[in-house]
């Protein structure tokens, strides 16, 4: 033991102790990205264009130009994104306070449930059941809803759409206002491309988790991988968006450190 | 009568893809009103505004009175075949890779004042003897200059078989096609025409493949079809396409577009326009720049060659429509780089048609009254400019009545417009 338990962790890392868990989906032109009506305005998809590539546009020089919303791939939300938070004190991507990019967080396993409905909504009781297995929920912690959507690769599935719109998990009112509300989390975490469910617009009020998690100066992560590889509890989440200056939300990497110790995690790859 | 095509067999690997081989291009100014003609598909041939006189060749001055007031002017065609020699050797090596070669004497029908004039033309193998009777075509040819074809008064059977007809048309039969968005109504529409023209193989581009369009199960379904990813903002996705297609794509149709109708202030920001723009200009800059080349070195491969390239602009294109500003626009940028892109493609044979349709019967142009394109009418017409010798192309009533009012003076179509006229 040092005096520095900071120098502990990174030991710990280096020593795979800890492992680095990379909960973030690769920025790919292919990713899908959030379909909305066509009547709105549309956030773009992420997209790269070569600057050179060693040739007569620079010999020396690889390097691209990207473009993308501040809502492309794994990203993250802030409360400003939602009407209900837009008044809210350092609501925006530069404004948030840097203490709350790094917390504990709570997997809840909704992964049989997923693959049965892919409609399926978590309730505040589904929540309280997972109490009872894996302890309350402590606060400032985030909430990730494990579903294993990342597994489905081809755009067409992810995506998941039919001629009524996009059929994904989410929470369902009764559970986000329960977290805000009775559990002080930090934000709410999917595999989606929404924190809120495929069908979300026809819950009440439409899209909860953005209104309930965002109305209270709370965060969303969406886009998120690998959660499976996570413990129940006890990882903890770097979650740092890009510092776009009144920025609603932005594509960020997110990465989670779990305490070898955990039985069931698999071996380090 | 001609022989009818049957299905080409398949290149013989081994052998090298011929260079494309062009006809003598090189036109003096005057002959150029020729090929304005022929680009729209008419025969126009000028006439003298002081005797009536029908000039042949083109030229600065009347042959028959010297006025300079000589005015382009719509031909019948009509006339008699009167002489005919076909062509077994030839300095050129266009007409030498094409041997036997028709060509003959034709005496236009004439009422006016002075004697019509006799044109030297291409001949249809299905004119008979002369003398016949015969109808005159102004077409393009592979250098995208005018020539005169000389048809049967009558239509033939397998008429468009004709080797020398095929080789100043783009006829989509037992040709390869790509249509890059096949999932819109347009897209559909022209996948079924160009199967119904006569192509064995379309190939259909796909974006977004999670989102449900009505209609594009049954066009994934038919036989002839093959549907691709494509996504023509994104540039990865229009090389991987051009790596593997390219080299099998004898016609590209273009009908990826983005299209939504806002005047200037009727849609804050640029969000909307930059779409706009990213799908009908960059997106065909994209494309122009993965399909081009591979599709200029196919000019002259085999009988199923490369041939045309197939831009659905707007007549949006020429003059703004205020209330869909942005995707006039758009448009205007496409139409500009279609004209370059003709410039290059050109020296290869194949041959870049552009369609300025008027408003099209689509989602985006609902509160427009008729007149409006169908889609099937569109598509159509992209069959029958590939059919034909033209290579602009103005469909529908709104689109024609915009050309001749932007022809006479773009100024005052610009103020009409202005108005809501
Ligand atoms: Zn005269």
């Amino acid at each position: 033991m040092t005096a520095n338990p900071l120098l502990d962790m990174v030991r710990g890392i280096s020593e795979r102790k800890i492992r680095v868990i990379d909960l973030t989906q690769t920025l790919s032109p292919d990713f899908p990205q959030i379909e909305l009506p066509p009547e709105m305005g549309q956030c773009w998809p992420f997209r790269l264009e070569e600057v050179s590539r060693y040739d007569d546009r620079g010999l020396a020089a690889y390097w691209n130009n990207f473009s993308c919303g501040e809502h492309t791939g794994t990203h993250f939300d802030a409360p400003i994104h939602w009407v209900s938070g837009r008044n809210l004190p350092n609501n925006s991507t530069d404004t948030v306070p840097v203490e709350n990019m790094v917390a504990p967080a709570c997997v809840v396993d909704c992964a049989k449930h997923a693959e049965q409905n892919a409609d399926f909504l978590l309730s505040a009781d589904f929540l309280r059941n997972w109490e009872e297995e894996h302890g309350r929920i402590p606060p400032r912690s985030w909430v990730l809803m494990r579903t294993d959507w990342s597994k489905r690769q081809d755009p067409e599935s992810y995506q998941n759409f039919d001629e009524e719109g996009q059929h994904t998990p989410g929470p369902d009112t009764d559970a986000v206002r329960f977290l805000v509300e009775e559990r002080d989390v930090m934000g709410f975490g999917s595999e989606c491309i929404g924190t809120d469910a495929g069908q979300a617009m026809h819950l009440r009020p439409p899209y909860p988790c953005h209104y309930y998690i965002h109305g209270a100066g709370r965060y969303g992560l969406q886009c998120l991988t690998n959660l499976d590889l996570l413990p129940p509890t006890g990882s903890v989440l770097f979650t740092a968006p890009l510092k776009i200056k009144q920025g609603s939300g932005s594509p960020l990497r997110v990465l989670a450190l779990v305490w070898e110790g955990w039985a069931d995690s698999p071996a380090p790859v | 009568m001609a022989k009818p095509l049957t299905k080409p067999k398949r290149k013989n690997p081994v052998l090298r893809t011929r260079a494309p081989m062009l006809p003598p291009a090189p036109r003096s100014r005057i002959s150029l009103g020729l090929t304005s003609g022929a680009a729209r598909g008419a025969f126009e041939l000028q006439v003298c505004r002081d005797c009536g006189a029908v000039q042949y060749p083109p030229r600065e001055a009347c042959r028959e009175c010297l006025s300079d007031r000589l005015d382009w002017t719509l031909q019948s065609g009509t006339g008699e075949l009167v002489a005919h020699t076909t062509l077994r050797h030839a300095m050129e090596n266009y007409f030498r890779e094409r041997l036997p070669w028709r060509l003959g004497i034709v005496k236009l029908d004439g009422d006016g004042p002075h004697d019509a004039p006799s044109l030297i033309v291409h001949v249809h193998g299905d004119c008979a003897e002369p003398p016949a009777r015969v109808r005159i075509r102004a077409m393009l040819d592979r250098a995208g200059q005018a020539v005169l074809l000389a048809l049967p008064e009558k239509d033939t059977p397998h008429m468009s078989d004709d080797p020398q007809m095929r080789e100043l048309t783009c006829d989509p039969k037992f040709r390869k096609v790509f249509v890059t968005d096949g999932k819109g109504p347009v897209g559909q529409a022209v996948v079924r025409a160009m199967i119904a023209a006569g192509s064995d193989l379309v190939w259909v581009g796909e974006a977004a493949p999670w989102k449900k369009i009505p209609g594009f199960e049954e066009i994934r379904a038919l036989p002839e079809v093959t549907v691709v990813d494509l996504d023509v903002t994104n540039p990865d996705s229009v090389k991987r396409c051009a790596g593997q297609i390219g080299p099998k794509v004898d016609i590209l149709v273009n009908t990826a577009e983005q299209h939504r109708a806002y005047s200037v202030g009727g849609r804050y920001g640029t969000e909307n326009a930059r779409a706009e723009m990213e799908i009908n200009y960059f997106g065909l800059l994209r494309l122009a720049q993965e399909f081009g080349p591979v599709m200029m070195a196919r000019g002259a491969d085999t009988e199923t060659n490369a041939v045309a390239w197939v831009n659905i602009l707007s007549i949006f294109a020429l003059a703004n429509k205020p209330d869909q500003s942005t995707f006039s626009a758009s448009k205007a940028a496409a139409h500009s780089l279609a004209q370059a892109m003709r410039a290059g493609m050109h020296r290869s044979g194949v041959r870049v048609i552009n369609l300025y349709p008027g408003p099209l019967d689509v989602e985006w142009n609902q509160e427009l009254r008729p007149p409006k394109v169908t889609p099937a009418a569109l598509a159509r017409s992209i069959v029958g400019a590939l059919q034909g010798g033209a290579e602009d192309i103005y469909p529908g009533d709104v689109a024609k009545d915009w050309y001749e009012r932007w022809r006479t003076d773009p100024k005052v179509l610009e103020r009409e417009l202005a108005h809501g006229e």
